[in-house]
Protein backbone atom coordinates (compact mmCIF):
# COMPACT_ATOMS: atom_id res chain seq x y z
CA UNK A 1 0.00 0.00 0.00
CA UNK A 2 2.61 2.47 0.98
CA UNK A 3 5.04 3.33 -2.06
CA UNK A 4 8.15 5.55 -1.80
CA UNK A 5 7.66 9.51 -2.67
CA UNK A 6 4.18 9.79 -2.16
CA UNK A 7 3.00 13.29 -1.31
CA UNK A 8 1.27 14.31 2.21
CA UNK A 9 -2.04 15.11 1.65
CA UNK A 10 -2.07 17.36 4.50
CA UNK A 11 1.05 19.32 2.83
CA UNK A 12 -0.70 19.73 -0.66
CA UNK A 13 -3.96 20.89 0.30
CA UNK A 14 -2.11 23.55 2.50
CA UNK A 15 0.13 24.23 0.26
CA UNK A 16 -2.59 24.31 -2.49
CA UNK A 17 -4.33 26.82 -0.54
CA UNK A 18 -1.82 29.08 1.25
CA UNK A 19 -2.63 31.76 -0.81
CA UNK A 20 -6.03 31.27 -2.15
CA UNK A 21 -7.46 34.79 -1.70
CA UNK A 22 -11.01 34.89 -2.84
CA UNK A 23 -11.58 31.09 -3.65
CA UNK A 24 -14.80 28.78 -2.95
CA UNK A 25 -13.14 25.75 -2.42
CA UNK A 26 -15.22 22.72 -2.28
CA UNK A 27 -14.16 19.81 -0.26
CA UNK A 28 -15.49 15.96 -1.17
CA UNK A 29 -16.72 13.85 1.31
CA UNK A 30 -14.44 12.26 3.60
CA UNK A 31 -10.33 13.07 4.21
CA UNK A 32 -10.58 16.37 1.69
CA UNK A 33 -13.02 17.85 3.74
CA UNK A 34 -10.75 17.27 7.02
CA UNK A 35 -7.52 18.33 4.93
CA UNK A 36 -9.30 21.32 4.23
CA UNK A 37 -10.42 22.11 7.57
CA UNK A 38 -6.87 21.17 8.37
CA UNK A 39 -5.22 23.63 6.62
CA UNK A 40 -7.66 26.10 8.31
CA UNK A 41 -11.40 27.07 8.37
CA UNK A 42 -12.52 29.47 6.28
CA UNK A 43 -16.12 31.04 5.27
CA UNK A 44 -15.66 29.84 1.47
CA UNK A 45 -15.05 26.53 2.58
CA UNK A 46 -18.12 24.17 1.12
CA UNK A 47 -17.43 21.19 3.09
CA UNK A 48 -19.00 17.78 2.46
CA UNK A 49 -20.02 15.41 4.90
CA UNK A 50 -22.28 13.44 2.07
CA UNK A 51 -23.39 13.51 -1.28
CA UNK A 52 -20.62 11.25 -2.60
CA UNK A 53 -20.14 11.67 -6.25
CA UNK A 54 -20.97 15.63 -6.21
CA UNK A 55 -18.54 17.42 -5.33
CA UNK A 56 -17.70 18.25 -9.16
CA UNK A 57 -21.25 19.13 -9.77
CA UNK A 58 -21.15 21.21 -6.61
CA UNK A 59 -18.17 23.07 -7.69
CA UNK A 60 -19.38 23.54 -11.32
CA UNK A 61 -22.82 25.12 -9.96
CA UNK A 62 -20.21 27.97 -7.83
CA UNK A 63 -18.75 28.28 -10.82
CA UNK A 64 -21.21 28.99 -13.33
CA UNK A 65 -22.91 31.43 -10.51
CA UNK A 66 -19.75 33.35 -9.37
CA UNK A 67 -17.91 33.56 -12.60
CA UNK A 68 -15.28 36.18 -11.75
CA UNK A 69 -14.15 34.14 -8.54
CA UNK A 70 -12.35 31.08 -8.63
CA UNK A 71 -13.93 27.95 -7.60
CA UNK A 72 -11.50 24.82 -6.63
CA UNK A 73 -12.83 21.33 -5.75
CA UNK A 74 -10.39 19.19 -3.81
CA UNK A 75 -12.06 15.51 -3.90
CA UNK A 76 -10.34 11.74 -3.27
CA UNK A 77 -10.17 8.84 -5.84
CA UNK A 78 -13.30 7.03 -4.86
CA UNK A 79 -15.66 9.88 -4.83
CA UNK A 80 -14.38 11.17 -8.20
CA UNK A 81 -15.30 7.88 -9.82
CA UNK A 82 -18.43 7.28 -8.59
CA UNK A 83 -19.23 11.43 -10.20
CA UNK A 84 -17.13 10.47 -13.26
CA UNK A 85 -19.83 11.59 -15.65
CA UNK A 86 -19.62 14.78 -14.03
CA UNK A 87 -16.43 15.22 -15.87
CA UNK A 88 -17.82 15.22 -19.08
CA UNK A 89 -20.67 18.12 -17.97
CA UNK A 90 -17.78 20.07 -16.96
CA UNK A 91 -15.89 19.51 -20.39
CA UNK A 92 -19.50 20.55 -22.14
CA UNK A 93 -19.59 23.02 -19.81
CA UNK A 94 -15.88 24.98 -19.97
CA UNK A 95 -16.27 27.17 -17.07
CA UNK A 96 -12.60 29.13 -16.89
CA UNK A 97 -12.71 29.42 -13.32
CA UNK A 98 -13.20 26.15 -12.46
CA UNK A 99 -10.54 24.17 -10.94
CA UNK A 100 -10.69 20.08 -9.98
CA UNK A 101 -7.71 18.50 -7.81
CA UNK A 102 -8.25 14.76 -7.18
CA UNK A 103 -6.06 13.27 -4.27
CA UNK A 104 -5.56 10.24 -4.97
CA UNK A 105 -4.16 7.65 -2.60
CA UNK A 106 -5.64 4.46 -5.06
CA UNK A 107 -8.30 3.64 -1.50
CA UNK A 108 -11.12 4.34 0.02
CA UNK A 109 -9.87 5.18 3.46
CA UNK A 110 -12.80 6.36 4.92
CA UNK A 111 -13.83 2.46 4.70
CA UNK A 112 -10.84 0.69 5.65
CA UNK A 113 -8.84 1.24 2.79
CA UNK A 114 -10.09 -1.08 0.44
CA UNK A 115 -7.97 -0.55 -3.07
CA UNK A 116 -9.85 1.70 -5.46
CA UNK A 117 -9.91 1.00 -9.66
CA UNK A 118 -6.92 3.50 -9.45
CA UNK A 119 -4.75 1.66 -8.00
CA UNK A 120 -4.57 -0.56 -11.57
CA UNK A 121 -6.35 0.47 -14.64
CA UNK A 122 -8.46 3.86 -14.12
CA UNK A 123 -6.87 6.98 -15.23
CA UNK A 124 -8.68 10.03 -14.27
CA UNK A 125 -6.45 12.34 -15.83
CA UNK A 126 -6.82 10.41 -19.47
CA UNK A 127 -10.61 10.53 -18.37
CA UNK A 128 -10.84 14.21 -17.72
CA UNK A 129 -8.65 15.01 -21.05
CA UNK A 130 -11.14 12.45 -22.76
CA UNK A 131 -14.46 14.13 -21.39
CA UNK A 132 -12.64 17.71 -22.92
CA UNK A 133 -11.25 18.98 -19.99
CA UNK A 134 -7.86 20.05 -21.91
CA UNK A 135 -5.83 21.74 -19.51
CA UNK A 136 -5.08 18.40 -17.35
CA UNK A 137 -2.28 17.50 -15.25
CA UNK A 138 -0.46 14.31 -12.34
CA UNK A 139 1.47 15.94 -9.80
CA UNK A 140 4.25 13.82 -8.39
CA UNK A 141 6.17 16.37 -6.30
CA UNK A 142 5.83 19.09 -3.79
CA UNK A 143 7.11 21.40 -6.24
CA UNK A 144 4.78 20.70 -8.98
CA UNK A 145 1.88 21.59 -6.52
CA UNK A 146 3.50 24.59 -5.75
CA UNK A 147 3.96 25.76 -8.88
CA UNK A 148 0.25 24.92 -9.48
CA UNK A 149 -1.33 26.81 -6.37
CA UNK A 150 -1.38 30.17 -8.13
CA UNK A 151 -2.57 28.95 -11.29
CA UNK A 152 -6.32 28.45 -9.14
CA UNK A 153 -6.10 31.94 -9.43
CA UNK A 154 -6.71 32.28 -13.33
CA UNK A 155 -10.32 32.57 -13.81
CA UNK A 156 -10.08 33.01 -17.68
CA UNK A 157 -8.53 29.90 -19.00
CA UNK A 158 -9.90 26.47 -16.89
CA UNK A 159 -11.25 23.90 -15.92
CA UNK A 160 -8.19 22.71 -15.22
CA UNK A 161 -8.01 18.81 -13.58
CA UNK A 162 -4.89 18.05 -11.44
CA UNK A 163 -4.58 14.57 -10.12
CA UNK A 164 -2.22 14.13 -7.03
CA UNK A 165 -1.27 10.92 -6.06
CA UNK A 166 -1.11 11.19 -2.07
CA UNK A 167 0.46 8.70 0.62
CA UNK A 168 -2.63 6.19 2.17
CA UNK A 169 -2.07 7.01 5.48
CA UNK A 170 -4.83 7.56 7.46
CA UNK A 171 -4.53 10.95 9.34
CA UNK A 172 -6.08 12.07 12.54
CA UNK A 173 -9.23 13.32 11.69
CA UNK A 174 -9.63 17.34 11.73
CA UNK A 175 -13.72 17.74 11.84
CA UNK A 176 -15.19 20.95 9.98
CA UNK A 177 -18.47 22.03 11.02
CA UNK A 178 -21.06 19.64 9.95
CA UNK A 179 -23.79 21.76 9.48
CA UNK A 180 -24.76 21.83 5.75
CA UNK A 181 -27.09 24.86 6.23
CA UNK A 182 -24.39 27.05 8.38
CA UNK A 183 -21.52 25.96 6.10
CA UNK A 184 -23.74 27.18 2.44
CA UNK A 185 -25.20 30.57 4.42
CA UNK A 186 -21.93 31.12 5.72
CA UNK A 187 -20.52 31.32 2.24
CA UNK A 188 -24.00 33.04 0.75
CA UNK A 189 -22.90 35.81 3.54
CA UNK A 190 -19.62 36.01 2.10
CA UNK A 191 -20.50 36.66 -1.05
CA UNK A 192 -22.97 39.55 0.26
CA UNK A 193 -25.94 37.75 0.05
CA UNK A 194 -28.87 37.73 2.67
CA UNK A 195 -30.69 34.69 4.15
CA UNK A 196 -34.63 34.92 3.27
CA UNK B 1 -35.84 9.96 -24.39
CA UNK B 2 -37.41 10.05 -28.17
CA UNK B 3 -39.74 12.06 -30.27
CA UNK B 4 -43.78 11.71 -29.85
CA UNK B 5 -46.49 11.87 -31.81
CA UNK B 6 -48.53 15.24 -31.38
CA UNK B 7 -51.13 14.94 -28.61
CA UNK B 8 -54.37 15.56 -29.72
CA UNK B 9 -54.90 19.27 -27.85
CA UNK B 10 -52.16 20.36 -30.23
CA UNK B 11 -52.97 23.96 -29.47
CA UNK B 12 -53.21 23.78 -25.86
CA UNK B 13 -50.01 21.39 -25.77
CA UNK B 14 -48.01 23.93 -27.61
CA UNK B 15 -48.22 26.62 -25.03
CA UNK B 16 -47.79 25.23 -21.23
CA UNK B 17 -43.95 24.91 -22.05
CA UNK B 18 -44.24 28.76 -23.13
CA UNK B 19 -46.32 29.52 -19.91
CA UNK B 20 -43.34 27.15 -17.62
CA UNK B 21 -40.46 29.44 -19.28
CA UNK B 22 -41.99 32.78 -18.81
CA UNK B 23 -42.56 31.23 -14.96
CA UNK B 24 -38.83 30.41 -14.78
CA UNK B 25 -37.77 34.10 -16.32
CA UNK B 26 -39.80 36.15 -13.65
CA UNK B 27 -38.73 33.60 -10.64
CA UNK B 28 -34.92 34.74 -11.92
CA UNK B 29 -34.14 31.17 -12.77
CA UNK B 30 -30.50 31.36 -14.28
CA UNK B 31 -29.08 27.45 -14.16
CA UNK B 32 -31.48 24.53 -15.94
CA UNK B 33 -29.41 21.24 -16.06
CA UNK B 34 -31.58 18.63 -16.91
CA UNK B 35 -31.45 15.52 -18.55
CA UNK B 36 -33.78 15.22 -22.32
CA UNK B 37 -37.33 14.19 -22.33
CA UNK B 38 -39.27 14.46 -25.04
CA UNK B 39 -41.89 16.17 -23.09
CA UNK B 40 -39.61 18.56 -21.94
CA UNK B 41 -38.21 19.27 -25.63
CA UNK B 42 -39.73 22.83 -26.35
CA UNK B 43 -39.19 23.96 -22.80
CA UNK B 44 -35.60 22.99 -23.40
CA UNK B 45 -35.44 24.53 -26.49
CA UNK B 46 -36.33 27.76 -24.78
CA UNK B 47 -34.21 27.71 -22.04
CA UNK B 48 -30.95 26.93 -24.52
CA UNK B 49 -32.27 30.41 -26.51
CA UNK B 50 -32.45 32.10 -23.89
CA UNK B 51 -29.57 34.72 -22.65
CA UNK B 52 -30.40 34.57 -18.92
CA UNK B 53 -30.66 31.27 -18.40
CA UNK B 54 -27.54 28.02 -18.68
CA UNK B 55 -29.22 25.49 -19.74
CA UNK B 56 -26.81 22.36 -18.59
CA UNK B 57 -27.05 18.64 -20.21
CA UNK B 58 -26.04 16.19 -17.96
CA UNK B 59 -25.13 12.52 -17.63
CA UNK B 60 -26.79 11.54 -14.69
CA UNK B 61 -29.90 13.41 -13.26
CA UNK B 62 -28.16 13.31 -9.55
CA UNK B 63 -26.12 15.80 -11.36
CA UNK B 64 -28.63 18.34 -11.43
CA UNK B 65 -29.47 18.65 -7.54
CA UNK B 66 -26.09 18.77 -6.71
CA UNK B 67 -25.10 21.35 -8.88
CA UNK B 68 -28.67 23.55 -7.84
CA UNK B 69 -27.03 23.26 -4.51
CA UNK B 70 -23.63 24.95 -5.93
CA UNK B 71 -25.75 27.42 -7.33
CA UNK B 72 -27.78 28.51 -4.07
CA UNK B 73 -24.16 28.94 -2.30
CA UNK B 74 -23.37 31.02 -5.50
CA UNK B 75 -26.49 32.98 -5.48
CA UNK B 76 -28.36 32.20 -8.22
CA UNK B 77 -31.73 30.09 -8.51
CA UNK B 78 -32.18 26.87 -10.56
CA UNK B 79 -34.46 23.81 -11.74
CA UNK B 80 -33.95 20.51 -12.46
CA UNK B 81 -35.76 19.05 -15.60
CA UNK B 82 -36.00 15.27 -16.06
CA UNK B 83 -38.39 12.23 -17.13
CA UNK B 84 -39.41 10.00 -13.96
CA UNK B 85 -37.19 7.48 -14.70
CA UNK B 86 -34.38 10.11 -13.37
CA UNK B 87 -36.25 10.20 -10.09
CA UNK B 88 -34.40 6.66 -8.68
CA UNK B 89 -31.15 8.16 -9.92
CA UNK B 90 -31.13 11.17 -7.80
CA UNK B 91 -32.19 9.19 -4.38
CA UNK B 92 -29.19 9.69 -2.08
CA UNK B 93 -28.54 13.25 -3.88
CA UNK B 94 -31.84 14.93 -2.68
CA UNK B 95 -30.69 14.33 1.03
CA UNK B 96 -29.20 17.85 -0.14
CA UNK B 97 -32.61 19.58 -0.15
CA UNK B 98 -32.96 19.19 3.16
CA UNK B 99 -29.69 19.77 4.94
CA UNK B 100 -29.11 22.67 2.96
CA UNK B 101 -32.62 23.98 2.65
CA UNK B 102 -32.35 25.16 -0.70
CA UNK B 103 -34.50 26.37 -2.95
CA UNK B 104 -34.54 23.11 -5.11
CA UNK B 105 -37.42 22.82 -7.70
CA UNK B 106 -37.88 20.24 -10.50
CA UNK B 107 -40.12 19.84 -13.09
CA UNK B 108 -41.01 16.06 -13.64
CA UNK B 109 -42.43 14.92 -16.96
CA UNK B 110 -44.43 11.32 -16.31
CA UNK B 111 -43.98 8.44 -18.08
CA UNK B 112 -45.87 4.61 -16.55
CA UNK B 113 -49.05 5.96 -16.42
CA UNK B 114 -52.10 6.88 -18.57
CA UNK B 115 -51.85 4.83 -21.17
CA UNK B 116 -48.25 3.87 -20.96
CA UNK B 117 -46.80 1.35 -23.83
CA UNK B 118 -43.51 0.23 -22.44
CA UNK B 119 -43.90 -1.63 -19.47
CA UNK B 120 -39.96 -0.97 -18.06
CA UNK B 121 -41.50 2.76 -17.77
CA UNK B 122 -44.15 1.79 -14.87
CA UNK B 123 -42.09 0.75 -11.97
CA UNK B 124 -40.44 4.50 -11.83
CA UNK B 125 -43.02 6.27 -12.70
CA UNK B 126 -45.88 4.47 -10.43
CA UNK B 127 -42.95 5.45 -7.22
CA UNK B 128 -41.90 8.71 -8.67
CA UNK B 129 -44.58 10.60 -5.86
CA UNK B 130 -43.63 8.35 -3.00
CA UNK B 131 -39.98 8.44 -3.59
CA UNK B 132 -39.97 12.46 -3.40
CA UNK B 133 -42.28 12.21 -0.58
CA UNK B 134 -40.18 9.83 1.16
CA UNK B 135 -37.21 12.40 0.27
CA UNK B 136 -39.31 15.29 2.29
CA UNK B 137 -39.55 16.89 -0.88
CA UNK B 138 -43.54 18.20 -1.43
CA UNK B 139 -45.29 16.83 -5.17
CA UNK B 140 -47.50 18.83 -7.23
CA UNK B 141 -49.37 18.04 -10.37
CA UNK B 142 -50.80 19.03 -13.41
CA UNK B 143 -52.65 16.84 -15.71
CA UNK B 144 -54.43 19.46 -17.70
CA UNK B 145 -52.88 22.10 -20.28
CA UNK B 146 -54.98 24.85 -18.29
CA UNK B 147 -53.66 24.08 -15.31
CA UNK B 148 -50.07 24.12 -15.78
CA UNK B 149 -49.43 28.31 -15.50
CA UNK B 150 -51.17 28.04 -12.13
CA UNK B 151 -49.53 24.67 -10.65
CA UNK B 152 -46.37 25.57 -11.74
CA UNK B 153 -46.05 28.57 -10.46
CA UNK B 154 -47.36 27.69 -7.01
CA UNK B 155 -44.35 25.45 -6.97
CA UNK B 156 -41.92 27.84 -7.81
CA UNK B 157 -43.70 30.07 -4.87
CA UNK B 158 -42.96 27.65 -2.25
CA UNK B 159 -39.43 26.39 -3.28
CA UNK B 160 -38.31 29.90 -4.28
CA UNK B 161 -39.69 31.92 -1.50
CA UNK B 162 -39.99 29.16 1.30
CA UNK B 163 -37.04 27.08 0.36
CA UNK B 164 -39.57 24.51 0.36
CA UNK B 165 -38.16 21.60 -2.06
CA UNK B 166 -40.30 20.69 -5.06
CA UNK B 167 -41.53 18.28 -7.15
CA UNK B 168 -43.87 19.30 -10.14
CA UNK B 169 -45.15 16.04 -11.82
CA UNK B 170 -46.41 17.33 -15.55
CA UNK B 171 -48.38 14.08 -16.04
CA UNK B 172 -48.44 11.56 -19.33
CA UNK B 173 -52.24 12.51 -19.91
CA UNK B 174 -50.83 16.08 -20.26
CA UNK B 175 -47.83 15.64 -22.33
CA UNK B 176 -49.40 13.14 -24.64
CA UNK B 177 -48.66 8.94 -24.45
CA UNK B 178 -45.81 8.12 -26.94
CA UNK B 179 -46.93 6.35 -29.55
CA UNK B 180 -44.27 3.37 -30.50
CA UNK B 181 -46.40 1.83 -33.63
CA UNK B 182 -48.72 3.55 -35.34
Amino acid sequence: MSKANLLDRRAVVSGLLANRKDAIVVGGLGASTYDMAAAGDHDRNFYLWGAMGGAVMIGLGVALAQPKLPVVVITGDGEMLMGMGSLATVGLQKPANLTIVVLDNESYGETGGQVSHTAATADLVGVARACGISDTRAMTTMAEVEAFAPTLQDVASGPRFASVKIDGANLERVLSSRDANYIVNRIRGALGFQPI
Amino acid sequence: MHARADAPQEQAAASWPDEIFSILQRFDVRQVPYVPDAGHSQLINRVLDSPSMRGVPLTTEEEGVAMLAGAWAGGQRGVLLMQSSGVGNCINMLSLTQIFRFPFLTLVTMRGEWGEFNPWQVPMGSSTQAVFELSGIRVLRASHPQEVREVVEAGAQQAYNACTPTAVLLSQRLIGTKVFVK
